[in-house]
């Protein structure tokens, strides 16, 4: 058996990564790998540190601590790596691939340059306005130059209207996706619940992440819509090729579409593998059933057996 | 009609108790007022009959509002919100009166009684919706809360009155100078502070606008203190000055001198720069750079996500907004003839916010209503004259301008708490699935 994506050929790599608050350790020397072209999951109990780290590599947080590595095309090159941690630079880009050191770069420029996307637990779109304006803001760093920073558009050049068409087939084809067409230009924040999940989604996918990080996706999804968001989350990771780290609880989700997990407990790193591994792992499931639990049942066992003082 | 007993009383309760508080807030300040005699020894003098009535007054409205609110209200299905009404003759309608209007002025009152008519309720109104447009760029929009928008407009003013006398140039060439430098200002007032969100913001701008005002008043040497500066060039058509005798516009084009052509050409010029700024930001709000400022209202962090600037994108808001603001500042400065610094104070800010607000941020049609509206109504107030026949020679009708404007803020708040116009127009929509082949 060749060895598992996640060590062949990474496209991210946290390396001994530390989020400190105060006092409070809420990520503790972390290390992983994501596989590119694989879809992983983040899981661990509540409070167990996946969002804090999820934004760590989105750049919403600066690490204390540690490095995070990401290029879209594979993180082979170790001498690359070690040379641009060196220097004082947060980049290196030659042509479409790149080198990023994201823990040294601000949230906007991960999105634009590194091109990681993400979504939100509770979701962010922009509600007062439609669906589909919604999936065109995701394209803006690729319009705004067609638009001369706002010239040509404003002279009404048809440079930007075309530019502009072809945003509006994307955002249609990325509707027509969802299933959404029909609701194009209703207020986003008027959909249900599901369709903004879903909604969300697209509009990550149409900023053309190289990594797409989605926080709970699943979280207050029926079983349908849940059955719904593995197929298209898979059809993302099949068709358009693009890399899949995701933080979920709904353990139907994370085995029905996961290639690798990582669970996390108490900010520290407890398992790390395929899915069925991680599924027998002692660890994980002590994690998950709680380890207390089995104490207290223990200790009360225990004061039944002792007579009363 | 089930049990109006208990409703009666019910309201009757509610008036007294209503009575009451209006009785004990009123005690001190309306019940007794001390006044100065005739040998300068304050007097308490009591005002009962007053500050009975006002107690009555709370019982009265206090009484109806308990009884209004519990008649009976027949069940109304909630109305599915109507696709907005196109109406494409409006925008042409309403040009045409607009260009009408100052030519019709004179011809129907003639050219003297014209000139009230075309400046204060023309050349105002035409400048507060211009401002109003250019504040609706950073708070409409962007939705950037700036309480100092009057600084910019000040810049503007300041910077023709300086250069015009200094330079010698035209004011079509000092225009975009004027601009320019606000925008300048704009931009480096928002640098530091686009950083900031929300309540910061605020507080800043309303400090720069302080610091901008004060400099003014004491900078003597350059800006004339409290005094300001007269005496810059005026406007001219085209090189053409506004004067009596041959050398001026009306010789030149065979016209008696009225000093209303020159409010007539100011009047022009704000409605053509008015319309520029309208179709900026029109044209803007469908560009990338609109479509984020409206994002960036709506979401800041999922800006962020998406690889938005929006540090820049703000800057670019405020600045373009301050431009605007130093463009209507120039034109100010030509329309008074007279810069000062006691036309910039804070209460110059909180109207073209109050503009903004009550128009309903980000929708041009309520923010030109509103202006209408505020400013035309607070000018009327000051020709209604006739009052003072039936309250007497001391009644001031404008003095009830800011009681007037705080009530429109009210009824907006309860009635249409998003401003005149509320309703947001997508910026591009596509086709229902089925018309496309």
């Amino acid at each position: 058996m060749s060895s598992p994506r996640w060590i062949a050929d990474p496209l991210l790599r946290v390396d001994r990564l530390t989020m400190r608050f105060g006092g409070l350790v809420a990520v503790n020397d972390v290390s992983f790998a994501v596989g590119r072209g694989d879809v992983t999951a983040l899981i661990g109990p509540n409070g167990a540190g996946k969002t804090t780290l999820f934004n760590c590599l989105t750049g919403f947080y600066k690490p204390t601590a540690g490095r995070i590595a990401f290029s879209p095309s594979g993180l082979r090159d170790e001498s690359r790596i070690e040379a641009l941690t060196a220097s004082s630079r947060r980049f290196w880009r030659d042509g479409g691939a790149g080198l990023f050191l994201l823990e040294r770069m601000p949230d906007h420029e991960i999105a634009k340059k590194a091109r990681v996307a993400r979504t939100f637990q509770n979701i962010r779109l922009f509600p007062g306005m439609s669906a589909l304006e919604n999936l065109i803001i995701a394209q803006h760093v690729a319009l705004t130059p067609a638009s001369g920073y706002g010239f040509f558009g404003l002279l009404g050049l048809p440079i930007y209207r075309r530019a502009e068409e072809k945003a509006v087939a994307k955002a249609e084809q990325w509707l027509e996706r969802i299933s959404l067409r029909a609701r194009a230009n209703d207020p986003a924040g008027e959909l249900p619940y599901g369709d903004q999940r879903r909604l969300e989604i697209a509009r990550a996918m149409c900023a053309e992440p190289s990594l797409l990080c989605l926080d709970e996706p699943a979280a207050g999804l029926n079983n349908h819509e849940s059955a719904e968001l593995a197929r298209l989350l898979r059809e993302i990771r099949d068709r358009d090729r693009v890399s899949l780290l995701l933080i979920e609880h709904d353990m139907s989700v994370v085995m029905a579409i996961s290639d690798h997990i990582v669970v996390l407990d108490y900010g520290q790193k407890i398992a790390d593998g395929a899915p069925n591994d991680v599924r027998e792992d002692p660890a994980v499931i002590a994690a998950y059933l709680g380890v207390e639990e089995a104490d207290e049942a223990a200790a009360e066992a225990e004061l039944e057996r002792r007579p009363p003082q | 009609m089930s049990a109006p007993q208990p409703l009666l009383s019910r309201a009757f309760r509610d008036g007294v108790v209503a009575a009451l508080i209006v009785a004990g807030l009123g005690f001190p300040v309306i019940a007794y007022r001390a006044e100065p005699d005739f040998n300068n020894v304050l007097t308490l003098n009591a005002r009962w009959p007053l500050f009975l009535t006002f107690c009555a007054l709370g019982f009265a409205l206090r009484f109806l509002l308990t009884l209004w609110t519990a008649r009976p209200r027949p069940l109304r299905a909630v109305k599915a919100p109507e696709a907005p009404v196109r109406r494409p003759w409006l925008a042409p309608l309403g040009l045409a009166a607009l260009i009408a209007y100052p030519l019709l002025m004179p011809v129907l009152l003639g050219p003297q009684a014209a000139l009230k008519w075309v400046d204060t309720f023309g050349v105002q109104i035409l400048l507060y919706v211009l401002l109003g447009w250019g504040l609706n760029i950073a708070v409409g929009l962007a939705g950037l809360l700036d309480l100092g928008y009057a600084a910019f407009y000040a810049v503007g003013a300041y910077a023709y009155a300086l250069l015009a006398p200094l330079t010698g140039l035209s004011f079509w060439a000092l225009l975009p100078v004027s601009g320019l430098f606000a925008a300048l200002w704009g931009f480096c007032i928002g640098f530091p502070v686009l950083r900031l969100r929300g309540d910061y913001l605020a507080i800043v701008t309303l400090a720069f606008a302080e610091i901008v005002r004060v400099v003014l008043v004491n900078w003597d040497v350059v800006t004339h203190g409290e005094q300001g500066l007269f005496g810059f060039p005026p406007i001219s058509f085209f090189g053409l000055p506004f004067i009596p005798g041959p050398r001026g516009f009306a010789a030149h084009f065979g016209l008696k001198f009225a000093a209303v052509h020159k409010l007539i050409f100011l009047y022009f010029v704000v409605l053509a720069l008015a319309l520029v700024a309208n179709f900026v930001s029109i044209r803007l709000r469908r560009l990338p750079l609109g479509r984020a400022w409206e994002a960036l209202r709506e979401d800041e962090i999922a800006c962020r996500a998406l690889g938005l600037d929006t540090a820049n994108i703000k800057l670019t808001a405020f600045a373009l907004g301050a431009f605007f603001a130093g463009i209507a500042g120039c034109l100010f400065a030509l329309r008074q003839g007279v810069v000062s610094p006691s036309s910039f104070t804070f209460n110059e800010s909180a109207t073209i916010l109050a503009i903004v607000v009550l128009g309903g941020r980000g929708s041009q049609w309520g923010v030109a209503l509103a202006a209408a509206l505020i400013v035309g109504a607070s000018e009327l107030l000051r020709q209604l004259d006739f009052l003072k026949m039936i309250f007497g020679p001391d009644f001031d009708p404008a003095q009830y301008r800011m009681l007037l404007v705080g009530l429109a803020m009210v009824a907006m708040m309860n009635f249409r708490p998003r401003g005149i116009v509320s309703t947001r127009q997508p910026t591009i929509t596509l086709p229902a699935a089925g018309v496309r082949p």
